[in-house]
C-alpha cells in the first residue's frame, strides 16, 4: 500500500473542497472495498479524508411520503430499518444478498453505490486493462469473460458493476444527493448517476471531482410484490451471474432491473410493458442488444428463466 | 506445558523464527529477478493516480479500546486494525487469513458489531470499542461460546477459530436484533434462530478444515441456552 495522509471532515462542504483541493485525495466511509484496491495499489490515494463523522447515517421520511437515506447508513442497518422491508422489500432482499454479515456492517449506502468492478482483469496490475489505466487496452476482451458484461459494453471494456443494492435502487427509481466543495447541492437520477463503459471506462459515475454523495432518496412505495432473485456460484457470498430485482404489481406490470449484465444495473423501461406478457417477451426488450462473448452467453438465457422465476413467484 | 530450559519457546516464537530464516535465504534471489522483470515486461506499470505525490510513511495517532483497555498507539496510517492488533499490541488470537475480507479469519467484534479487521483502518478507530478472541474469554473462564466450539469440535486446524467465534457471537445478537437475512422468509417478521439462518449469516467465515457442521452445532447450543 502506498503511503497516504489522512484526515477527518468535519462537514460535507469541507470534505468535498479537501478532495478537490489535494490531487489523489479520496474519501472513505467503510473502506471494505477501497482498502482492499489500495493493498494491490490499484488505488493509491495520496491523501484520505474519513467522512464517517458527518452525521450522514439515519433513515428519515420525506415530505412526499419516500425515505431519505443517508450516504453513511450501514447496509445492515438499511436492509434492517422497518419501513425499508415493509415498503421497499426489493432493497432489503437486494443489500442481504450482497456481501457477508461483516462487510455489511461496515459497508455504506453511498460506497456501495461507488464500489469498483470485480472484473479479473482490473485485479490483476499485471494485465491491460482501460478501467484502470486509460489507453491501455482490454484484456478480459477475448479473456476469461464469464461473469462479464453481455449488454451495454463497448470494445474498451466488458466489466459489470458488481452492486446488489444499486440494481434494486435503479427498480425502485432513486435519486443521489450530492454535494460540491462550494456548497451546492443537485440531485441525479440513478439511471444518470452510473455511466455506461463507452471509450471512458474510469470514468464510472455523473460525479464531478470533489463531489460527494450525501444522501440517497427512494420516492413514495409503488406497493406490488418485491423480489430479489440472485443466481450465483454459491449459495452465500458471492457475486452475481445474473439478478433479478423486480416489483410487480396485480395487473402483472410493474418493473425490472437486472444486475450482473452491464456496467450499470441494467433496466429497459421500454420492456417493461410486456411484463403482462411473460419473461421471453420482456428479455427480447431488455437484452435486444446485447453482445455476449463466447464465454457468457449463456446469461441471455439464464436472465430469461431467472425472470420467468421470478414472476411465477410475484404471482404466487 | 512443561518444557524445560532451552526449549522453552512458544509456537508463535518458533514459527517467527522460521519465517526470518525462510525470508533471509530468499532475499538474495528475489531482488535480482524482480529488477530484470521491470527492465524487460512489455505490460503497463500499475496505474499510480499519476498526478499524486509519492509521499513518505505517515504516523498519525490513535486511541481506542481494546478488551475494556485503553490503548494509545501511535501508526502510520496504512496499518490496519488487524495489524495494530496482532503487531502492535500483541494480540495474536486474531487471524490473517486472506487480508482482503474473503475469509474472516480477521474478524472482531467494534462497538459491538462483527467486522473484518482486515479491511479498516486503525486510525479510523479513534474512541472505539475493539472486542478480540481474548477479550471473550480465556483458558480457564471460556466464553459460552469458546467452550462449545471446544465440547463440539467446531474446528481442526483451528486458524479460522478465532475469527469463527467473534462472528458467532455477535451473530447470535444480530438475529436478536431483529435483523433479517438473506434467507429470512418474512421480511416483516422476526427472524428466527434456525441452522439454516446460523448457515447464511456465517457465510463470511471460511472453514478450510471443512468443520463447518461441527460449528453450526455449536452455534445452536449457546443459541438454545440462551434461549
Amino acid at each position: 500500500m502506498r503511503p497516504f495522509t489522512y484526515e477527518r471532515a468535519d462537514s460535507p462542504a469541507a470534505a468535498a473542497a479537501a478532495v478537490e483541493r489535494r490531487p489523489g485525495a479520496k474519501f472513505i466511509a467503510g473502506g471494505t472495498n477501497l482498502l482492499d484496491l489500495m493493498k494491490l495499489e490499484i488505488e493509491t490515494p495520496a491523501h484520505l479524508i474519513d467522512v464517517n463523522g458527518l452525521k450522514l447515517d439515519t433513515v428519515e421520511a420525506t415530505p412526499d411520503g419516500g425515505l431519505r437515506i443517508g450516504a453513511l447508513v450501514r447496509n445492515t442497518a438499511l436492509a434492517a430499518d422497518p419501513r425499508v422491508r415493509r415498503d421497499y422489500g426489493v432493497l432489503s432482499r437486494a443489500l442481504l444478498a450482497g456481501a457477508s454479515g461483516q462487510l455489511r456492517n461496515k459497508a455504506t449506502t453511498a460506497g456501495n453505490l461507488l464500489q469498483r468492478t470485480r472484473c479479473p482483469y482490473f485485479y490483476d496490475t499485471a494485465q491491460p486493462c482501460n478501467k484502470r489505466q486509460p489507453g491501455s487496452g482490454c484484456a478480459a476482451i477475448g479473456g476469461y469473460s464469464r461473469q462479464l458484461a453481455v449488454v451495454g459494453s463497448s470494445d474498451a471494456c466488458i466489466a459489470t458493476h458488481p452492486s446488489d443494492m444499486a440494481v434494486a435502487m435503479r427498480a425502485l427509481d432513486a435519486t443521489v444527493e450530492t454535494v460540491r466543495a462550494d456548497g451546492t447541492t443537485r440531485s441525479i437520477p440513478i439511471a444518470e448517476f452510473h455511466r455506461l463503459p463507452g471509450d471512458t471506462p474510469h470514468i464510472e459515475t455523473a460525479l464531478m471531482p470533489g463531489e460527494l454523495i450525501t444522501a440517497v432518496t427512494l420516492p413514495k412505495p409503488v406497493g406490488g410484490t418485491h423480489v430479489y432473485r440472485k443466481v450465483r456460484d454459491r449459495a452465500s457470498y458471492a457475486f452475481a451471474l445474473v439478478s433479478v430485482a423486480a416489483v410487480v404489481q396485480r395487473d402483472g406490470g410493474g418493473r425490472v432491473a437486472l444486475g450482473g449484465v452491464a456496467h450499470k444495473p441494467w433496466r429497459v423501461e421500454a420492456a417493461e410493458a410486456e411484463m403482462p406478457r411473460g419473461a421471453k417477451a420482456v428479455t427480447a426488450g431488455l437484452l435486444a442488444d446485447a453482445k455476449p462473448t463466447h464465454d457468457n452467453a449463456f446469461k441471455l438465457t439464464l436472465v430469461e428463466r431467472t425472470l420467468a422465476s421470478v414472476l411465477a413467484e410475484a404471482k404466487g | 506445558m512443561h518444557y524445560s530450559g532451552d526449549l522453552d519457546m512458544t509456537r508463535r516464537g518458533l514459527l517467527l523464527g522460521t519465517a526470518a530464516t525462510a525470508a533471509l535465504t530468499a532475499a538474495p534471489f528475489r531482488a535480482p529477478a524482480r529488477a530484470a522483470t521491470v527492465g524487460e515486461t512489455a505490460m503497463p506499470p500499475p496505474a499510480t493516480g499519476a498526478d499524486a505525490p509519492s509521499l513518505s510513511p505517515v504516523l498519525s495517532k490513535v486511541t481506542f479500546t481494546v478488551n475494556g483497555q485503553r490503548r494509545d498507539l501511535e501508526l502510520d496510517t496504512r496499518t490496519t486494525l488487524l495489524d495494530a492488533l496482532r503487531e502492535h499490541l500483541h494480540l495474536t488470537g486474531t487471524k490473517k487469513g486472506c487480508d482482503h475480507g474473503q475469509c474472516g479469519a480477521c474478524t472482531v467484534i467494534v462497538d459491538g458489531q462483527r467486522i473484518n479487521s482486515c479491511l479498516s483502518l486503525a486510525v479510523m478507530h479513534e474512541g472505539g470499542s475493539v472486542t478480540t478472541i481474548e477479550g471473550l474469554g480465556l483458558p480457564g473462564k471460556l466464553h459460552p461460546m469458546q467452550a462449545a466450539f471446544v465440547e463440539h469440535d467446531g474446528y481442526q486446524c483451528g486458524y479460522c477459530t478465532p475469527g469463527q467465534i467473534c462472528s458467532a457471537v455477535a451473530m447470535l445478537d444480530e438475529i436478536k436484533a431483529g435483523v433479517p437475512s438473506h434467507v429470512t422468509a418474512d421480511l416483516t417478521a422476526a427472524p428466527q434462530a434456525t441452522v439454516d439462518e446460523y448457515r447464511e449469516r456465517m457465510s463470511g467465515n471460511i472453514c478450510r478444515c471443512g468443520a463447518y457442521s461441527n460449528i453450526v452445532d455449536a452455534i445452536s447450543d449457546v443459541a438454545r441456552r440462551e434461549a
